[in-house]
């Protein structure tokens, strides 16, 4: 008999959901989005006995009101796919207050088990469960569990299995919620029966304390399936709100908070919870904080942890980082020996090789990220640091967490902006959020530095470390003020209730942290990287067509005819004889020449280029911040990778392609030029600075933060920003210069 | 003797049993939802670095608010 059903798995954040869902289906699990939103959907399946589980793991939550959108997906969930059977995960070592969302499920009558987590955490506490009992005054099966360890594992699955077989018929949970709300719920049930409004999706209780809590979501539903009815239940429901407040000077989505609270409380009076110890007994975990929130040791430690972090993820990536460039430059030199010269073979190399190598060049960042940010988050630390830095961080209209993607972006210079918008996936709070994904690409990024280097070695050279200082305060400054910026204006609205749990310590498993890691590498490599391979093969073809008229590039044909018919000798030379060997002081003479001339055409052809024409058109208005069209377009190419922006001012230079670890000739050429000064240097660096977030992050923005619209904003937006910033610098420098 | 703070003014390992929380919307909703309800115990566990937020401990877990937000709870304390 082969059955299958469908499992849901609900409960509060740190009940060890994640847990028991990864235990269950183990890598049989894959991460996609529910539509229209950027909350994660989990889903996994498992066997047992037979039936074929299809197990998703709804995002964690507290309640299911509709002021947060998971919470919003995990109820429209359960009521719209009507899974078979959902598991209440309720942490043992806090009953009461994980009860408080199962009852609402059973107030919801979808059909239920609980499992008991965490029974040796509670039972090392000093606190006993009856469960039986507990099941009793549910009527509810539970069943205890720990997911760490696979304990009452069988058992769960056991009575899932055999709930669903049974269609199990419980008798309906109705709370009093006192005299007042109880009148009015009495007064709305028969009008929404009768109706069969909002039926059969929602019971019919449900909907009138949805309407009594003035539920956004319920309420606009309800208007657009019967005005009417909806018209009557309002009317019910604001008398009602308007009496409590009038008598008792409170609303009645407090008042059902309470009387939920109230009933939970008085379950647990009926012999369910037993406590060895009273309450104060100091828990590790609050021996731990007393180490770790300490008012001086605290900011030291986290100061660490951060910059421990920064280091796990950019120096250990380096190896595997140095394998993918490896596998990428062999091929690409293999294609180069035996593609013949042409578009293609440089559609290949630049166009695809690159655009795949720069794809799968990140990965190796973001697994490291997310390793070591799945730690923190896993063991508890996250939190902390929230707790510790969020009065600095909501000056600026952001969350503490928001630090983490700052940091990572490259708040210690020489991040990564893509992991780091990443990163903002640990804030719960969306404007914060959307906010922080905004501005931490200001942060100067480990592709910016070079840019940075080559112009401070070629302009500033003996005060190098004084200006890279001054360059990361800057950052920041700017990030934070963008933010509050942003934070007033478009992204404006009260700041997110900060109310947070700490959850005690916990020491991640590894199992967690690699499935945790490798879902969302892959969801990257999957999601980004088909957009991130056109976009590179659209910017190669933009710095490569239209190629030269026939006519330019007979000139340089012609120049090279003439050199090599005057020195027929030293050509044969240069034709036969390997570049290794010594070769005689005239084909040295006639390969630099026929070197140079390549050179020069590579900058004719730039010139050329739609990229070229972007730079040469826009020098008009460059010139107020004091860029000509070869640094024009150079900035053009660093929409591809920041780091591109050195390669292509070498070919805009005649220098050829520069390699952007060795730029001492660029920076000298650039030092000598008349059209340079250091004026320009700086205003070059700010205006890298803060301009487009290469085309990666912004693909990135777009999935973090679920719309075109603001990837467009941020290209836009920040590349106005930082025009602005270049022109003040270069105009106020030259009236003191 | 029984006295009315605000929760702001709690001292560190300072006891009480909540009486009002007027917040409404989101952040009452939250507050709610956290267990934090009139009649609840509760304990100030300490305040972050800057003194803000503040950490509470409820029954069996903590919690922690920024300082405006725990301006809309009141507790009544034992003795001083």
């Amino acid at each position: 008999m082969n059955k299958n059903i469908t499992v849901a798995l609900a409960g509060n954040p740190n009940s060890g959901k994640t847990t028991l869902f990864n235990r269950l289906t183990g890598a049989r699990q894959h991460v996609g989005n529910y539509p229209g939103v950027t909350v994660e959907k989990k889903e996994g399946s498992c066997n047992y006995q037979g039936t074929c589980l299809n197990v998703v793991d709804l995002p964690g939550a507290y309640s299911l009101t509709a002021y947060s959108i998971e919470e919003v997906v995990a109820r429209d969930f359960l009521v719209q796919d009507r899974p078979e059977i959902t598991i209440a995960i309720v942490d043992a070592s806090n009953l009461e207050r994980n009860l408080y969302l199962t009852l609402q499920f059973l107030e919801l009558r979808i059909p239920c088990i609980i499992a008991l987590n965490m029974v040796d955490v509670a039972e090392s506490r000093g606190i006993h469960i009856n469960a039986k009992r507990l099941s009793e005054l549910l009527d509810v099966p539970v069943i205890p569990i720990v997911a760490r360890s696979g304990k009452g594992q069988n058992e769960l699955m056991n009575s899932t299995v055999n709930f669903s077989a049974k269609g199990q018929q419980r008798r309906p949970l109705e709370i009093s919620y006192g005299e007042d709300l109880d009148s009015a719920l009495a007064e709305m049930e028969p009008l929404i029966c009768k109706a069969k409004f909002l039926a059969p999706t929602y019971p019919a209780r449900w909907v009138a304390l949805k309407y009594l809590e003035a539920d956004k979501q319920i309420l606009e539903k309800g208007h657009a399936a019967d005005p009417v009815v909806a018209e009557k239940l309002e009317k019910i429901a604001r008398r009602v709100t308007n009496h409590i407040h009038n008598t008792m000077d409170t609303y009645p989505e407090a008042l059902i908070a309470d009387h939920r609270y109230g009933y939970i409380h008085a379950i647990m009076k009926q012999g369910i919870i037993k406590r060895d110890n009273n309450n104060d007994r100091l828990y590790l975990s609050d021996k731990i904080d007393k180490v770790l929130t300490n008012q001086l040791l605290g900011p030291v430690i986290m100061l660490l942890v951060l910059m421990g972090l920064y280091h796990f993820t950019f120096t250990y990536s380096e190896v595997p980082v140095g394998w993918c460039e490896a596998v990428f430059g062999w091929l690409g030199d293999m294609t180069d020996q035996t593609l013949p010269d042409g578009l293609i073979k440089s559609l290949v190399i630049s166009g695809i090789i690159d655009g795949v190598g720069g794809v799968l060049g990140f990965v190796p960042l973001i697994m490291f990220m997310f390793f070591g940010i799945a730690i923190l988050e896993d063991s508890g630390y996250l939190a902390r640091v929230a707790f510790m830095l969020d009065r600095v961080f909501r000056i600026f209209g952001l969350h503490g967490s928001s630090v983490m993607a700052y940091i990572v972006s490259g708040g210690i210079a020489g991040g990564c902006a893509v992991p780091g918008i990443m990163a903002a996936r640990t804030l719960h709070s969306p404007r914060e959020r959307l906010a922080t994904i905004l501005t931490a690409p200001f942060m100067n990024c480990g592709a910016k530095l070079p840019v940075m280097t080559l112009l401070i070695a070629a302009f500033f050279a003996e005060n190098e470390a004084l200006i890279m200082f001054i360059l990361t305060l800057l950052t920041w400054a700017v990030a934070l003020l963008t933010a509050k910026l942003l934070r007033s204006t478009i992204i404006a609205g009260e700041s997110t209730p900060f109310v947070m749990e700490l959850p005690p310590y916990r020491l991640p498993t590894l199992r967690g942290l690699l499935i945790h890691t490798w879902e969302r590498t892959w969801q990257y490599i999957k999601k980004a990287g088909t957009v991130i391979l056109g976009i590179s093969i659209l910017i190669w073809a933009m710095m490569t067509f239209p190629g030269l008229p026939e006519g330019k590039a007979d000139q340089f044909e012609q120049q090279r005819i003439t050199i090599i018919s005057a020195q027929p000798k030293a050509f044969q030379e240069l034709k036969t004889v390997n570049e290794n060997t010594k070769r005689s002081e005239a084909a040295e003479a006639l390969s630099e020449t026929l070197k140079e001339i390549g050179q020069k055409e590579s900058e004719a052809a730039l010139k050329h280029s739609v990229a070229g024409r972007i730079g040469t058109s826009l020098e008009k208005v460059s010139r107020l911040a004091g860029f000509n069209w070869r640094i024009n377009i150079a900035l053009v190419g660093g929409f591809a990778a920041k780091e591109v922006i050195v390669s292509t001012l070498g070919t805009a230079y005649s220098m050829g392609e520069v390699d952007s670890e060795e730029t001492g000739t660029l920076s000298d050429t650039l030092a000598r030029s008349s059209d340079w000064s250091p004026l320009t240097a700086l205003s070059l660096i700010i205006f890298v600075m803060f301009y487009s977030p290469c085309f990666v992050a912004v693909v990135c923005i777009v999935r973090e933060a679920g719309s075109w619209k603001w990837g467009a904003f941020s290209m836009v937006f920040n590349t106005l920003l930082a025009f602005g910033l270049s022109v003040a610098v270069y105009q106020i420098g030259k009236v003191f210069i | 003797m029984k006295k009315l703070h605000c929760l702001r003014q709690m001292k560190e390992k300072q006891k009480g049993i909540i009486k009002t929380i007027k917040a409404k919307g989101e952040l009452g909703r939250r507050i709610r939802d956290m267990g934090l309800v009139p009649g609840s115990k509760v304990m100030v566990l300490g305040r972050a670095p800057l003194k803000d937020p503040v950490a509470l401990r409820l029954n069996d877990f903590t919690l922690t608010l920024r300082n405006n937000e725990a301006d809309y709870i009141t507790v009544e304390t034992e003795g001083e």
